[in-house]
C-alpha cells in the first residue's frame, strides 16, 4: 500500500492540519509516514498545500508529483491539482468553493459542499474534517479511530470541546460519501 | 518514548539537547526558524541557555566563547547566515575547538529564495572560510537519520576538537517524520583539558587562539591539523550503497534528493534496468571506496543534485576516469522530480553515450 496524497486550498482553511492528521494517524497504526508542506512565501488567504505519504514500507521520496488522491478545497488549487492526480486516482472537491468541473474521465471525483455542510454543523471551519471524513470512508487508508486519536495529541487541552464536533464532521463527511456511491 | 511526529528542524533540536547540548546562539532565518524557536523554548527547561543574537556573526563568535569552555554549543542557519558565519568557522578550526553548526540549505546565490536546495555543497565541504582546512559533513536523508547524526557531530567535534556542520535542505527542515529517541548505550565522554574554565592554582593559564606569529610554528600547527584531518578521513567516513551489486548504473546523490532518487531507481529496476545509489552520508570525507570498489563494473555515474552541479566534481576524483559521469540537477530552490530523474535514467540506459 502506498497512498500519495496532496491536500491544497486557502490558507486558514485547515489544510496543513488534515495533512498532519493523517499522518499521525498513519504514524499511530505502524505506518510509514510523511508531511511535507509547501512553504514560501505565503500568508493567511494565500494558497497553501501538503503532501502526505502514507505506506507499509518507510517512506522513499516525501515529494508527491503525481498524487494518488488530491482534496482540493478551492478554485487555483483545484486548477493546480486536478491535472496532476495519476490516472485511476482520487480527486476530491470542495464544490462549496470549487466551480470548476473536471472534465477527467480517468479519476474517480467525489464533489461535497463541505464548507455548506460545515456551516450546518455550525462551524464552517470544519469543512476540512468533511472532507477528510468522505477520504477516509473512500479509502479506509487510516481508521476514523485513529484520526481521532490524533486530534486528542494534535489538539491542545484548551481546544478539546471541538472535538466533539470534528468527530460530528468526520462522520458527516463518511456518511455522505456512502450516499455518493449508492 | 515512542515515535513522535515533529519537524526536521525540530527533531536537530531536540537531538542536540538529547545529546547534553545546552547552549544554543543564532539567528532565525527561513527555512530553519524552527529549530532556533524549539531552542528557545526547550534549553531553559533544561538548564541551558538560548540566546539569539544582533545577527549571524555574532552568534557563531558566541559559539567561538561557549566552545572555549568546553561546553557542547551549537548554532544554525540557512544558506545568506551561514556564509556570514565562515569568519567565526575558519577561527573555529584554528583554536581547535569543538561545536556543531547547522546548515539548512536554500536556493542562492545571494538571497535567493527560501526554497530547498543543496548548492552549499562547495562551501561546506570545500573550506568555506580562509585557510587550509576542511570540516567534517554530515547530510541526513531522514528525520531518524538527523537524531542519529546530531548525535554523532556532537561525538566528533569533541573527539576531534572540530566544528561539524550538519546539513540539509529546506525540505528536510520542513517535513514532518516519526522520530524515535532512544536512550544512548554509550555516552561519549571526552575529557577537555584545554578548556578554559578558570584557574584554581591548578597549573597555568590556558590560551585558546588561532594567532600564531611565526611562521614556521603556524605551519607546525597547519601540518597538526592536517594530521587531524588525515584521521578524521580514515575513521569518520559514512555512505549508504543501495543495490549496487549488480548495478550498470549508479545514481549518487544525498541527503532528502537520495530518497527521491531510490523512487526513481525502484521503477526503473521493475523495467529491468539495473541501476542503484550511492548515498555520500559524510560529504566531507567523501566516501571514495563504494566508488573504487564499482568503478570497473558499471557503465556510469548519474550525480544528481539541487545544484547546477557541485558533489559531481568529488563523484569525479573518486571514479577517477574509470567510467563516465554524467549530472542530472535543478537548482534555485527546484526539487527534482522522481519521473525526470526516472526519464534521465531511460536516456543514460538507452545508451546515450556522456
Amino acid at each position: 500500500m502506498l497512498e500519495e496524497i496532496i491536500i491544497a486550498g486557502f490558507g486558514g482553511q485547515g489544510v496543513m492540519s488534515m495533512g498532519q492528521l493523517l499522518a499521525y494517524a498513519g504514524m499511530l497504526e505502524g505506518k510509514g509516514v510523511s508531511w511535507l508542506p509547501s512553504y514560501g512565501p505565503e500568508q493567511r488567504g494565500g494558497t497553501a498545500n501538503c503532501a502526505v505519504v502514507i505506506s507499509d514500507e518507510p517512506v522513499g521520496s516525501p515529494l508527491v508529483t503525481m498524487p494518488s488522491t488530491a482534496i482540493v478545497l478551492n478554485n487555483p488549487s483545484f486548477d493546480k491539482f486536478e491535472p496532476k492526480v495519476r490516472p485511476g486516482g482520487l480527486l476530491i472537491i470542495n464544490s462549496s468553493l470549487v466551480v470548476r468541473n473536471s472534465d477527467r474521465k480517468d479519476l474517480k471525483i467525489i464533489e461535497l459542499t463541505a464548507t455548506d455542510v460545515a456551516n450546518d454543523l455550525g462551524n464552517a471551519r470544519v469543512a476540512n474534517m468533511i472532507l477528510l471524513g468522505a477520504f477516509l470512508e473512500q479509502t479506509k487508508i487510516v481508521t476514523e479511530d485513529s484520526v481521532i486519536e490524533s486530534l486528542k495529541k494534535v489538539l491542545s487541552e484548551d481546544k478539546h470541546h471541538l472535538l466533539d464536533i470534528n468527530k460530528q464532521a468526520l462522520k458527516k463527511g463518511a456518511s455522505l460519501v456512502k450516499v455518493a456511491i449508492s | 518514548m515512542g515515535k513522535v511526529l515533529m519537524k526536521g528542524n525540530e527533531v536537530i533540536a531536540e537531538a542536540a539537547v538529547h545529546v547534553g547540548c545546552k547552549y544554543f546562539f543564532g539567528y532565525p532565518i527561513t527555512p530553519q526558524s524552527e529549530l532556533v524557536a524549539y531552542m528557545a523554548r526547550r534549553l531553559p527547561e533544561v538548564g541551558g541557555i538560548f540566546l539569539q543574537a544582533e545577527s549571524e556573526i555574532a552568534a557563531i563568535n558566541m559559539v567561538y566563547g561557549a566552545a572555549s569552555t568546553g561546553v557542547r554549543v551549537m548554532t544554525s542557519s540557512s544558506s545568506p547566515g551561514f556564509s556570514l558565519k565562515q569568519e567565526g568557522i575558519s577561527y573555529l578550526v584554528g583554536a581547535e575547538l569543538p561545536a556543531v553548526i547547522c546548515n539548512i540549505v536554500r536556493g542562492g546565490p545571494g538571497l535567493g529564495n527560501i526554497q530547498p536546495a543543496q548548492s552549499d555543497y562547495f562551501q561546506v565541504t570545500k573550506g568555506g572560510g580562509h585557510g587550509d582546512y576542511n570540516i567534517p559533513v554530515l547530510a541526513p536523508a531522514s528525520l531518524q537519520e538527523i537524531v542519529e547524526l546530531t548525535e554523532a557531530a556532537f561525538d566528533i567535534a569533541d573527539r576531534y576538537r572540530t566544528p561539524v556542520i550538519l546539513m540539509g535542505d529546506g525540505m528536510l527542515g520542513q517535513m514532518m517524520e516519526p522520530v524515535e529517541f532512544k536512550e544512548r548505550s554509550e555516552q561519549e565522554k571526552t575529557e577537555k583539558a584545554w578548556a578554559t574554565t578558570g584557574t584554581r592554582g591548578d597549573g597555568g593559564p590556558r590560551i585558546i587562539t588561532s594567532l600564531e606569529l611565526d611562521a614556521e610554528g603556524l605551519e607546525k600547527r597547519n601540518w597538526s591539523l592536517q594530521q587531524k584531518f588525515a584521521l578524521i578521513k580514515e575513521n569518520e567516513v559514512r555512505y549508504e550503497s543501495y543495490q549496487t551489486e549488480d548495478a550498470d548504473y549508479i545514481m549518487v546523490a544525498f541527503g532528502t534528493v537520495a530518497r527521491i532518487t531510490m523512487n526513481a531507481i525502484n521503477k526503473a529496476r521493475k523495467n529491468g534496468i539495473k541501476v542503484g545509489l550511492i548515498r555520500p552520508i559524510s560529504l566531507w570525507p567523501f566516501p571514495e571506496k563504494p566508488f573504487i570498489e564499482t568503478r570497473d563494473q558499471v557503465k556510469a555515474y548519474i550525480s544528481v543534485e539541487m545544484s547546477a552541479g557541485q558533489m559531481i566534481e568529488d563523484v569525479r576524483l573518486a571514479v577517477n576516469g574509470h567510467a563516465p559521469v554524467d549530472f542530472y540537477g535543478r537548482t534555485g530552490g527546484v526539487v527534482p522530480t522522481q519521473e525526470e530523474i526516472y526519464e534521465k535514467i531511460i536516456t543514460i540506459a538507452g545508451g546515450v553515450s556522456v
